[in-house]
């Protein structure tokens, strides 16, 4: 069975079809896919924190409509990434209480604060911008659950990336504190949104098995380069400057040249040491305790209503 | 206590009818404590920008699939059959609608 397996497995990556749940699969493969997959999953969750804290204070009504849409947003992914992973065979519980624990990790970026109104702007327009070149080429990755979860969130993210803009050209057009608040947001932001690709190929020892097998389909270095040369030009109808002093068009490779991120803060923060790793999971935690009565309550009413017979609400419509 | 509860909640598969005239269509899967609940969250997760007019769920343990290891027997006796489709017949061009 292992070998035959093995041979199916080899020609649907071959012919660029796609893996489904109970298909034979190197344990390698279930093993990448699962953290692939789990931690993609707990950025999407730990994700909400930073924008979440700006719901009450969004400035209009119509501000605050549109952020907590996008933070549902982000907790629906999150739960597609979840289910997906469980086609794995892991578990949704199980994966919580390792991310709670530091087993497994989220995306770097969701570690630094969200100081001023002016960045849930630049989060949509860089982060969740930086997000969607990644994730684009992910809607063909080999494993079919994955993938199709990558197709749904594609098309939600465009709503992420276009209110942030939106946001922060009416900042734009107002007064020059408002002006100064977005540049510093991008000054910030800037950085962190580069390092959302990983490390340059050379530094990230998983990513040639992984363009093996088809889960990833571009490099590390070229979606940054992609993503920098799509953001300069959207920069510059916006009228901000984005904080790199070597970066410019080279007219020989028809590409921006720019300049390298700080690897060392990214490797600490990864490690556990940015501004908000704490917070963070200790938000994360206390969520997951307080709510504990609920879903214990929820498994009792349903255990009692099992005993009491079946649903009359059955039936097709 | 709550450790042991909280990976209870079963696994649902859900169906969503993207409109009227159309079937049921496979989205995706959500954990719940029952299937009404299953059905709130199917709707919380699966429809919020009008994806569907009518969401079915199914408990994922009440599901009975065909596996890899059965598709040549389920599935290769249709490939010699080529008798079953309309292009394995010759009708002269001159002959109209058919």
């Amino acid at each position: 069975m292992a070998t035959d397996g093995a041979a199916v497995f080899a020609e649907t990556i071959e012919k660029d079809q796609r893996v489904e749940p109970r298909d034979w699969m190197p344990d390698g493969y279930r093993k990448t896919m699962v953290r692939q997959i789990a931690q993609h999953a707990h950025s999407e969750i730990i994700g909400m924190q930073p924008e979440g804290e700006w719901i009450t204070r969004a400035p209009s009504l119509r501000r605050k409509a549109i952020l907590l849409a996008k933070v549902q947003d982000e907790a629906g992914h999150g739960l597609y990434l979840y289910a997906a992973a469980e086609t794995l065979g892991a578990d949704r519980g199980d994966l919580t209480r390792r991310l709670i624990e530091g087993r497994q990790k989220y995306s770097s970026i969701f570690n630094y604060p969200t100081l001023t109104f002016g960045d849930v702007g630049v989060i949509g327009w860089l982060v969740d911008g930086a997000a969607i070149c990644n994730q684009v080429p992910l809607c063909r990755s080999s494993y079919g659950p994955y993938a199709r979860a990558m197709i749904r969130i594609c098309k939600e993210e465009s709503f992420h990336q276009r209110q942030g803009y939106e946001l922060l050209m009416t900042m734009m057009r107002g007064t020059p504190a408002q002006r100064d608040m977005v540049q510093n947001a991008v000054n910030r932001w800037w950085w962190p949104s580069l390092m959302m690709f990983g490390p340059p190929d050379a530094d990230s020892p998983n990513s040639a098995q992984s363009m093996a097998w088809k889960i990833k389909r571009h490099g590390n270095d070229e979606l940054r380069q992609r993503f920098v040369d799509m953001t300069v030009p959207q920069a510059e109808a916006l009228g901000v400057t984005l904080p790199d002093p070597r970066l410019r068009w080279n007219a020989e490779r028809e590409q921006h040249d720019f300049g390298d991120p700080d690897w060392a803060e990214f490797k600490r923060v990864v490690a556990g040491d940015g501004p908000m790793n704490k917070a963070r999971i200790a938000h994360r935690r206390r969520a997951d305790e307080e709510g504990a009565w609920v879903r214990e309550a929820a498994a009792a009413h349903a255990a009692r209503r099992r005993e009491a017979g079946p649903s009359p609400s059955g039936g097709r419509s | 206590m709550s450790d042991e509860i909280r990976h209870e909640w079963p696994l649902f598969e859900v169906f969503v009818r993207a409109k009227r005239g159309l079937n049921h269509v496979h989205v995706g899967s959500l954990r719940a404590a029952d299937h009404e609940m299953a059905l709130h969250h199917a709707r919380d997760l699966y429809t919020r920008r009008n994806e569907g007019v009518s969401i079915w769920v199914v408990r994922s343990d009440d599901i009975v699939a065909s596996g890899p290891d059965v598709k040549d027997a389920f599935f290769a006796p249709s490939g010699d059959k080529a008798y079953r489709h309309p292009t394995y017949y010759s009708i002269p061009d001159s002959v109209p609608h058919i």
